[in-house]
């Protein structure tokens, strides 16, 4: 039967020959890293998988009640050396898997700064990431360049070759940040902030996409990402400083309201803050920073004044709404503007500084970026970012 | 005098006429079949005059053989609702191209895939297991029932409300459209305002009360109620299962109680956990969450092993190899269930040490789990295999599950996982696992059982029917979502734009047509078998030469399941027994203390559907109502004590000299 079986599926693979796997076969280092490690995993793991398989098959044949010539032992249970060879030898495949996830998730940690452009080129030494901060909105995507000073709704570009270093948030729910033949996905989440490190090797125009459900619109929020080479990707900066349009916060407010299979957007240029705004949720005016109020709460908070300190909430995304035994929906006024906020808390220092090259060693490997990404406590509380929960 | 919106509103909540989704074609065909289907057997059951005999005999029963068949009941006709919703599913994703909506708005294709995740594990899979462990276990350990009988009924009745209010969510109102976890904000007050959330929040509370009351009743009754003999290392594998299945409940439910009620509080009071401001963090939901929902999927697969293991050695007529590895794997699955439940959220950014940690911890798992598909290898080996059903299910069960398990294990390379988390490798593995590991191991047992249950066989023609279409089916119906993963596309999409995958969707659809004869076979097999029930007679009690104590009793067991409660010499007991010419006690029967069946359980659960669907709908008065109305039950039943009787010592000689006749019958 199981033969047939496989007779019945060879029209399948056929198809497969006609298939994108992306997956598989993806134009970013990181992707292509990651590939090697489903595939190794994979092969390691068929080790054990294939014998049992065929045991399985060898064995309910050869001991079937029909084969008369079979030994029958019923009261056979129990062999030392055979349940020794039963539990090492899982055990001796977790061991390398083990191994393998250990290296493989520090050296693939998308937070780490990349250290190589493909196999065999590192990264030059004065070479600067390419800044993209994106934010995961209702259901379309935005992607601001402060490096070009350009933002753009649901389209993508990077030069080849060139490190690009993403900071991703959302304005309302949680989303997931996903370019498959770039690099591995990681959440976008509302006030929480998250990083990503990743190179593209070829140029193409490349899927990108939502990978974790959020409403109505989820199957929509898709965009294209753009390899471009160095020429092509200034072009694409000139084309979008063209468009003229502004993302300033009234923007911004109107962008980010419900909407499904927007086009693509440029504006030539936005407002510097716009991100640490969106990430600490108060793009409103009026509203207070979830930095600045960290930053009060870590000096003692405002006492019991602070618990009056807040304002009716005029609109929340949808419509204005609370839980129906709840008080009125509010939010917490700034008690100084956004700029001043801003201002008081220093930025945490973006994590450029690239790791050493060394390779990875044995037990106890250090960790890394260790200063920048996880900050003391005082400094944590006080940077203009609420951390991200690393 | 109060105008009539707010009178209307203090009755009827936010219920209103808009609620009933009379607009939806789709529904209302829905509705117009159940209504039609429900009063043919309402009307059936009046004229036959079965009311009373239901009444009396099933639903105030405590007996745990009765109440473990109406959970399969249970399971069985929600898996045809869980099943529709899949069908729907398959049918609007292969649609859906070339610029096509398919034929489901968003509106209602996300109340679909979240009503099919939250039914088929809590509805399908959770009462067909909680089934097997209520009917067997006691059987299995030589006890005349569980320990608290009436707490079972009441565990049973709950699961039901819980049901009953995820099945109104389809007439009146809506369900989440959230997914089938719910996670905030998406599922907060902000982002969904409507009562979809309410009834997933009430219908998993209300079932979750009877969840952890029936792990409670499971955990006392296989540590109390063993047969004298029964040491802890000579309980039947199934037991053994049982046991952890149901420490990890007791361990685990509360939390996912917790984690509800804490998203209601959001919801109802205006607090701020999940929220995104106020100082709430959504992620501390998805980590609860998952603390319940990774132990959840060893709750379901436990048992499931406990089942090949019985049938495995049954029918290699052989002792299970390595019996004492098996369950010291099934207690390393047990606490390590605990330890990686952060393996469900890799891409939240927690850093490579944890991540690293959750991965190896997970892939540590695979080692017990290794063991134990080598342990049924072995008990093949040098076995004399028959292959009836429910072997052929164990096999083709070990042929599917070590892919899932492969697949899982990829999933833990938290590098691997950032390439195919959420993509439909993931919905692909799962399923791999639930269907090729819980379902196969249900259906395993379920045949297994049925002769035990009710004193005939399954009728083999129609099952073999049923196991080729369904095996096959699986494969055609999941072997694309792996492919698709690999090519980069995610699940709980509504349309696509590449028109080079619909070829996929299209043969994933094929599955699931296979699999729905599949599933209309097994019900042709039931009926046949009901139909044919006199030529496959089964009068030994002992169809399989079973090895384990249920097989020592009649099929179906008498009320009291053991006349006599035995003596128990080795972990195959009944086998033993057999091999020492046991004899069956022909006389000196005594008087049988049994419990007494009481209404207050389907009374209780009833009530608890009305608070939900109070608490769903604001109406406030009929929550406040049914909440007193609750408490004044349990305070009056604890007045009752007519608890308890004798069965005479006559009666008890008349069913066994009953018996007696029949076997002699069966022996010329």
């Amino acid at each position: 039967m199981n033969r047939l079986r496989l007779v019945a599926l060879l029209p399948l693979f056929a198809l497969l020959g006609g298939c994108n796997f992306v997956v598989l076969s993806p134009a970013g280092d990181v992707a292509a890293q990651q590939r090697y490690l489903v595939i190794i995993s994979t092969a390691l793991m068929l080790l054990i998988i294939v014998p049992v398989m065929a045991l399985t098959i060898l064995f309910a044949w050869r001991y079937r009640n029909s084969n008369r010539q079979a030994r029958y032992e019923p009261d056979w249970d129990h062999s030392t050396g055979l349940e020794l060879v039963i539990w090492a030898a899982p055990l001796l495949i977790i061991i390398c898997l083990g191994a393998l996830t250990w290296m493989g998730t520090h050296l693939l940690d998308p937070y780490r700064p990349l250290d190589r452009l493909a196999a065999g080129r590192s990264v030059p030494e004065a070479a600067k990431p390419l800044e993209v901060e994106v934010v995961a909105l209702d259901w379309k995507w935005l992607f601001i360049y402060p490096e070009q000073g350009i933002a753009t709704v649901n389209e993508l570009a990077a030069p080849v070759d060139r490190p690009i270093h993403f900071r991703i948030t959302a304005s309302s729910v949680m989303n997931s940040f996903y370019i498959p033949a770039l690099a591995g996905q990681i959440y976008a989440m509302p006030a929480m902030q998250t990083r990503l490190h990743a190179v593209i090797n070829a140029p193409g125009r490349y899927q990108g996409f939502s990978a974790n459900y959020s409403g109505a619109g989820f199957s929509g929020m898709r965009f294209a990402f753009l390899g471009l080479s160095d020429g092509d990707f200034d072009g694409w900066v000139a084309k979008a400083k063209a468009a003229g349009a502004t993302l300033d916060r009234a923007t911004y407010l109107q962008l980010e309201r419900p909407s499904e299979n927007e086009p693509v957007r440029r504006y030539s240029g936005f407002d510097p803050k716009l991100f640490d705004a969106i990430l600490n949720l108060c793009v409103e005016p009026g509203k207070m920073c979830m930095s600045e109020m960290m930053a009060v709460d870590a000096k003692g908070g405002l006492g019991l004044a602070g618990i009056a300190n807040t304002l009716p909430l005029a609109y929340d995304k949808y419509t204005r709404r609370g839980a129906v035994f709840g008080a009125e929906p509010g939010y917490v006024a700034s008690v100084c503007t956004i700029e001043e906020a801003q201002a008081l808390t220093t930025r945490a220092p973006a994590a450029s500084a690239r790791r050493q090259t060394a390779p990875i060693r044995g037990a106890g490997l250090p960790l890394p970026e260790l200063s920048p990404r996880r900050p003391a406590s005082l400094s944590l509380l006080l940077g203009s970012a609420r951390p991200s929960n690393s | 005098m109060p105008d009539t919106a707010t009178l209307l509103k203090l009755i009827f909540g936010r219920l209103t006429l808009e609620s009933i989704p009379l607009h939806e074609p789709i529904l209302l065909a829905t509705f117009a079949v159940v209504a039609l289907g429900g009063l043919a057997l309402l009307g059936a059951l009046t004229y036959f005059r079965l009311w009373g005999y239901l009444w009396r005999e099933w639903f105030t029963t405590v007996d745990h053989k009765r109440i473990g068949i109406m959970y399969m009941v249970l399971g069985i006709v929600m898996l045809l609702r869980g099943f529709s919703d899949a069908v729907m599913m398959r049918l609007q994703q292969a649609m859906a191209f070339n610029g096509s909506d398919g034929y489901l708005p968003a509106q209602h294709y996300d109340q679909i895939f979240t009503a099919h995740g939250v039914i088929m594990i809590f509805f399908v899979a959770m009462p067909l297991v909680t089934g097997l462990m209520n009917y067997v276990v006691p059987l299995q350990i030589g006890a005349r029932d569980v320990s608290f009988p009436f707490l079972n009924n009441f565990s049973f009745w709950m699961t039901t409300a819980g049901a009953v209010l995820v099945m109104m969510s389809l007439f009146v109102g809506e369900f989440a459209r959230t997914g089938w976890l719910a996670y905030p904000p998406l599922s907060g007050i902000g982002y969904s305002p409507d009562a979809g959330v309410d009834y997933y929040i009430w219908a998993l509370q209300v079932a979750g009360v009877g969840t952890t009351l029936s792990g409670i009743n499971l955990v006392c009754t296989i540590i109390k109620m063993r047969a004298p003999g029964m040491t802890m290392m000579r309980m039947p594998v199934f037991t053994w299962t049982s046991l952890c299945t149901n420490v990890l409940i007791v361990a685990t439910f509360p939390v996912l109680t917790a984690v509800l009620a804490l998203l209601a509080l959001d919801r109802y009071v205006g607090t701020n956990f999940f929220t995104n401001d106020f100082g709430g963090n959504p992620m501390m939901y998805v980590n609860l969450i998952w603390i319940w929902g990774h132990p959840e999927v060893y709750i379901l697969i436990l048992p499931a092993f406990g089942i090949f293991s019985e049938v495995t050695s049954t029918f290699s007529g052989k002792r299970l190899f390595g019996y004492t590895s098996m369950v010291y794997a099934t207690v390393v699955i047990t606490i390590l269930s605990y330890l990686v439940w952060l393996h469900h959220f890799f891409t939240m950014g927690s850093g490579a040490s944890v991540n690293s940690f959750f991965g190896i911890t997970t892939m540590i798992i695979s080692i017990p789990t290794g063991a134990k598909i080598f342990n049924w290898l072995f008990t093949m080996y040098r076995g004399r295999i028959r292959f009836e059903l429910p072997m052929m299910w164990t096999l083709a069960f070990m042929l599917t599950f070590v892919i899932g398990g492969m697949t899982g294990v990829l999933l833990a390379v938290p590098p691997a996982d950032f390439v195919l988390h959420n993509s439909l490798f993931l919905v692909a593995h799962f399923h791999n696992v639930i269907i090729g590991g819980v379902l196969y191991g249900l259906f395993a047992g379920m045949i297994y059982w049925w002769p035990k249950a009710f004193g005939f066989r399954l009728e083999p023609f129609w099952g073999k029917l049923s196991f080729w279409f369904w095996v096959v089916g699986f494969w055609f119906a999941f072997m694309p979502l792996y492919i698709l993963g690999l090519m980069g596309v995610t699940r709980r999409m509504r349309v696509f734009d590449d028109p080079s995958l619909q070829i996929w969707f299209v043969i994933a659809g094929l599955g699931a047509f296979m699999i729905l004869l599949g599933i209309i076979f097994f019900l042709v097999q039931i009926g046949v078998s009901i139909w044919r029930r006199e030529a496959l007679r089964e009068t030994t009690g002992d169809p399989w030469n079973g090895r384990t104590l249920e097989w020592a009793t009649s099929s179906p067991p008498p009320d009291y399941n053991f006349a006599f409660t035995p003596v128990i010499h080795d972990n195959d007991a009944w086998a033993d027994m057999k091999q020492r010419g046991y004899e069956r006690p022909l006389e000196g029967f005594k008087p049988i203390h049994m419990p007494r069946n009481t209404g207050t359980g389907i009374i209780l659960a009833g009530l608890s559907t009305c608070l939900g669907f109070g608490l769903i709908w604001y109406m406030w008065w009929l929550a406040a109502l049914s909440f007193v109305a609750i408490l004044a039950t349990v305070v009056a039943h604890t007045f009752n004590y007519n608890r308890d009787f004798d069965i005479p010592a006559e009666e008890v000689v008349r069913t066994e000299d009953a018996r007696t006749r029949l076997l002699a019958g069966s022996g010329a």
